[in-house]
This record gives structure tokens, sequence and C-alpha cells, in this order.
């Protein structure tokens, strides 16, 4: 593990040196939110932000992606793949709770038998250049699942707001072989390294939001047919938001348009995500859907790969429109009597 | 890395009506490329994804037994944007196959012992597979008595008529084909399949069931498989449930902790058990 430093002043010209040879993302201000965006000339990253508004997982499982092209004739067709994008990719200011859904992310879709190539031919020439959280939000619980405001999981390299500077820890080979080009960059200090954890100390002491996730899946493997989904799902609209902005959801459908077959994100809240041919939906109303999101993330991906398939970013919490809370939901299932 | 997603180019060879309201047809399908096909190599019960260029994809069941080495055939009912635009298409047509996908009947297992085979109505395409299979010269001897229940709701939805022509010819298969209710020029059994598997009553002694058709029929089917004597282990059921991807990653097919596409679509009666009730 090495320790660098860079002046804040001399972010963008790190930037600049990266994009020589990658294409650089990252978030950028735009109006009110901060999006992730690849980072030119024209434009400048910008690193004093809460959380991006999307994941970053749109950057490997886009909304919209084309899965391959082809042609029709009268008595023929042809397919057309689409080419494998080879260009590196360096993603900068990614949150530790994002870096390590893309961890989760990894696991699924690089699970079984048939691995999915779109994502994880992406993800293979991707490095991750992190960014540690000083002051994490009140919506914030990643420490519930396992992660810290200053987490590494899923990261090649971390980077830390030390006020006038950033302190750089090299996480990964892969990291460490990105800086070696760089040689302007100063060695930490050991007053640099020493201020910087006592931030993330002080970051993870700040994530006051706390969920108990210990006794969760054991319980939910009872509560299928509890009454109790008929209650949170009550003020659900169904609109979906929680699951696109969630950083782990990768739910899609495949569809055509034009000559040209395509795979769009999906969501297990709508009607017609499990509805059939035949007009059977095992799935018709908000309380099984509702159920479905829950057991998905504490149950049974849990069961399949040993962990919960959410990592506690909050963004389903901000931005659900009627207040409804997963915090609340699991506290509620952690407090219920189970036989 | 192989991509999944990127389908075989296949032509129809021949599309064969299947019934009197002619919304199920068969199509017989041949691997543009003769390597794909042998590449393709299934099992009775597998699935594959069906595109037709232009509407889209859709999962459905191998009709065709891996026996037969120059085609697949599927029998697609009519339901969707897909399968109209299937139904729609001429012999000669370009469409594409990927698969083939999920695990299968446990063909393993059913060697040396009795197979019951019970199937109402549409369901009946992968069991005319593994039907087809067993029956083959080169496999008839592995298996001990087969017995087929197969029931539509008249004759004019019974699909496979010329293998029931067939089947019925043969010694060596007791086969039980039935209708709902009994309407003039039907000389066969009347009853729907659960009557008609308590009447058979075929012994569970040694004997591994397959079960395959609507809900209503799986409901009182199961009671009578379990008077018979088959333990939930013996019995083996395919399952249907919207899919997308085919291969366990669109996220939509799952019940429970178990993805329909990969771990199934066939799952023994006890592991179906200890399943929650969402299909």
């Amino acid at each position: 593990m090495k320790w660098k430093t860079i002046e804040k002043r001399n972010f963008s010209a790190l930037v600049e040196e990266l994009a020589k040879e990658n294409e650089v993302i990252g978030p950028l201000k735009e109006k009110n939110t901060v999006t992730s965006v690849r980072i030119t000339s024209e434009n400048e990253v910008c690193l004093d932000f809460w959380n991006t508004k999307k994941p970053p997982k749109e950057v490997f499982f886009p909304q919209t992606e084309t899965l391959f092209t082809y042609r029709t004739s009268k008595n023929d067709a042809e397919i057309i793949e689409s080419p494998a994008i080879r260009k590196k990719m360096v993603l900068v200011g990614v949150r530790p709770c994002d870096s390590r859904s893309l961890v989760l992310l990894d696991k699924f879709l690089s699970s079984g038998e048939h691995k999915d190539v779109y994502y994880l031919e992406k993800r293979k020439n991707a490095t991750i250049v992190g960014l540690a959280c000083n002051h994490p939000l009140s919506t914030c619980f990643c420490t519930s699942l396992g992660g810290s405001p200053s987490g590494k999981e899923g990261m090649d390299l971390l980077l830390q707001d030390i006020n006038d500077k950033y302190l750089i820890q090299t996480v990964t080979e892969k990291g460490e072989k990105l800086l070696e080009k760089i040689s302007w960059l100063k060695d930490a200090k050991k007053a640099d390294i020493e201020k910087g954890k006592k931030l993330s100390s002080d970051a993870e002491a700040a994530v006051r939001s706390k969920v108990s996730l210990s006794d969760v899946s054991e319980k939910l493997d009872k509560m299928f047919d509890d009454p109790f989904w008929d209650q949170i799902c009550q003020k659900c609209l169904g609109c979906g938001v929680c699951t696109f902005l969630c950083p782990t959801c990768c739910c899609f459908d495949v569809l055509e348009e034009g000559e040209e077959r395509v795979r769009i994100w999906d969501s297990c809240q709508f009607l017609c995500f499990a509805l059939q041919g035949s007009g059977h939906n095992p799935r018709p109303s908000g309380k099984e859907r509702m159920r479905q999101r829950i057991m998905h993330k504490f149950n049974y991906f849990v069961k399949n790969y040993g962990k919960s398939f959410c990592v506690g970013c909050g963004r389903c919490v901000q931005e659900c429109p009627v207040n409804l809370d997963i915090r609340d939901v699991v506290k509620t299932i952690s407090a219920r009597k189970v036989e | 890395m192989n991509n999944p997603y990127i389908p075989n180019l296949v032509v129809i060879r021949k599309i064969t009506t299947e019934n009197e309201a002619r919304d199920i047809k068969t199509f017989e399908l041949v691997f543009k490329d003769p390597k794909a096909m042998r590449s393709f190599g299934y099992r009775c019960g597998q699935f594959a994804e069906i595109s037709v260029f232009g509407a889209g994809e859709c999962p459905i069941g191998i009709a065709s037994s891996p026996m037969e080495e120059d085609s697949i055939q599927f029998t697609v009912k009519r339901v969707g944007v897909v399968t109209t635009a299937l139904h729609n298409s001429v012999e000669g047509t370009v469409i594409g196959v990927r698969g083939p996908y999920g695990n299968g009947f446990p063909m393993e297992k059913m060697e040396g012992r009795n197979v019951v085979i019970v199937g109402g109505g549409f369901a009946f395409t992968t069991l005319r597979s593994l039907t087809n299979f067993i029956l083959h010269e080169a496999n008839r001897d592995r298996f001990k008595e087969i017995t087929v229940i197969y029931g539509a709701r008249d004759p004019g939805e019974l699909i496979y008529k010329y293998d029931i022509e067939a089947w019925g010819k043969r010694k060596d298969i007791n086969l039980n084909v039935t209708i709902d209710r009994a309407v003039t020029g039907w000389s066969g059994l009347v009853g729907f399949v659960p009557a008609v598997l308590k009447e058979v009553a075929p012994s569970s002694e040694n004997a591994i069931a397959i079960v395959c058709g609507p809900p209503i029929m799986i409901k009182f089917t199961m009671p009578v498989i379990d008077e018979l004597g088959f333990s939930p282990e013996e019995v083996y059921l395919s399952l249907e449930m919207r899919m997308k991807c085919g291969i366990g990653k669109c996220g939509r097919c799952n019940i429970g902790n178990k993805f329909v596409c990969k771990d199934g679509p066939v799952f023994t009666f006890e592991e179906l058990k200890m399943m929650p009730r969402e299909y």
C-alpha cells in the first residue's frame, strides 16, 4: 500500500493526465444534482458533493443498451454483434457504498454457467478511484451493511479530502500502476495519513443511522405469508424509483427497437414485471411486489451469495415520493416475533 | 467471452397446425450452421429462447426428442407479440434460437424404473419430447413400464395426434388419452386427468412420475399422486414463469431464491413444497 497526496488545485491536472489513456468518468455538478459523466477538457470533475443522483452501475449496465443489431431480408437474417468496448475507463469519485455495490453486481452477473458479458467486459476495463465520505448524510446506513464511509471494497485507489489536499491510498496493483505514470505526486507525510485516519473514524461515528440485520434473513424465511406485507405496501405508489436508483438493482427487460435488440432497466415494482402470457400474474399486487424487493435484498441474495443485496447508500430513502424508508421496514422485520 | 445473448440462426422448415382453434403450431427448425446444431445438444425438459426478428424473444419448451439429429421442434401457442409474429411466419423464414436452458427431466434417475407421465392441454410439449425419447429403439430397454396419461378439453384440442396414433400401435406403452366431456365421434376415455389417473392407478413401486399441466390440473392431480404412494422426491413438475434472458440474470422468474430458468424449470414436488407459494 502506498500513500500519496495531491493539492486540490492540481486535481484537474491529474484528471487530464489520466484522460490521455483512459476515458475518465466523474461527478459533475449540473443544476441542482451531481451526475457521473465523461470528463473532458470542457468540464471539470467535482469532488465536493454528497453522492451522485444515479449510482455508477449505469456505466457498466446502462439504462438502455444494444445487445446486437440485425438485418433481415425475405428469406434470411444476419446478426451484427456490438463491438466489445476496449477503451479503458477510470471512474473518479465513487463513494464507498457504490464501490461495494459493484462488488455485489460482479458476484451476481458473473455467477452461473452463463455470464453477463456486456457488464463484465466494461467492468474488466475499469479502474475505480473512490472517494471517502467525511460527512455522511442522515440517510446513510452503510455501516449496518458491512461497509464504511472510508471503505475500500471494490476500489483500486481511495481518495480522501483532508482539507487543502487529497490523500491518495493505493488499494490494488491496478491502482498502483495508474499512479506510477504520474511522477509529480508527492508522497504523503505522516501527519497527512494521521489526519485521514482521524477523519475516517469521525465519519464512521457520524453514521448514526443504524439497522440490525443479524436475524433479518432468518426471520424473513418465516415471514412470507406474514400480514406485515399488507401493511407496508399500502403507501407505495409503485413508481419504481427505489429500484432504478438502487446501486445493486439490475433487473432488465429485453425488447426490439428498430433492427436492434436492446435491454432496458426494469423494476420488480411494476405490474407487468412478472405477468405471464396466459394473463396469470404471480405478483398481482403491491404486496407481492414489495415483498419481492425486500426478500430479494435481505433473504434470497443472502441465501445465494452470503450477503445482503443492499449497501446502505440511502438513495431509495431520499428519493421515495411517499417516504417509504427501507430502514424502517428492516427494523420492523427485526422487531417482529415469528414462530 | 462467449456471448449468451446472441441467438443461432435457424430456418423454419415445416409448420404444423396442431389444434382445431389453430392457435397452437409446431415449428420444425433447422440450424443454418450445422455445427451450431451439434453444439446445441439438449435434454428432454429443457427450453430455448426463440427470436422473431422485429418482434422479440420468448422462452419455449423443446418439443422434439434429442434423438432427432437434424432439426429441433417447438410447439407454440399464440398468446403475445412474439408468438403471434411466429404464427404469422411462413416456412423458410429465418428466426433465432439460443439455448438450451434449464435443468430438464432427470433421465438418469428414470433408468431401470417405471415412468408415469401425466400431462394436460398445451403443457404436453416437453412430455412429448420425453415420451418420444424413451420410446426410441436405442433407449426403450433402459426404462421399464411407461404409462402416459394425457388429457385435453376436447378432441380438437389434442395436440400431436400423429404421435398419439403411432404410440397407440405399440405394445410397450400404456397410453391413456382423455377428453374433458363426451362428444360424438370420440370413442376414447372421457374425464379429467386426475380422475383418469386414479382409474389407471399406475403403481408407485420403483416408479417416477412426471407431471406437467395447467395449475388447476396440478392442484387436483397431486393428491391422487400422493394416494398412489409416490413420495414427493419421486414426483417431478415443470414450472412456467415470465422470463426474458433465460440465464438467471434479468431477475423476473424467481420463486424464492431459485430461478425457474436456471435452477428449474423441473423441480421435485418435495422442492416445490419448500419454496414460497408465488407461482
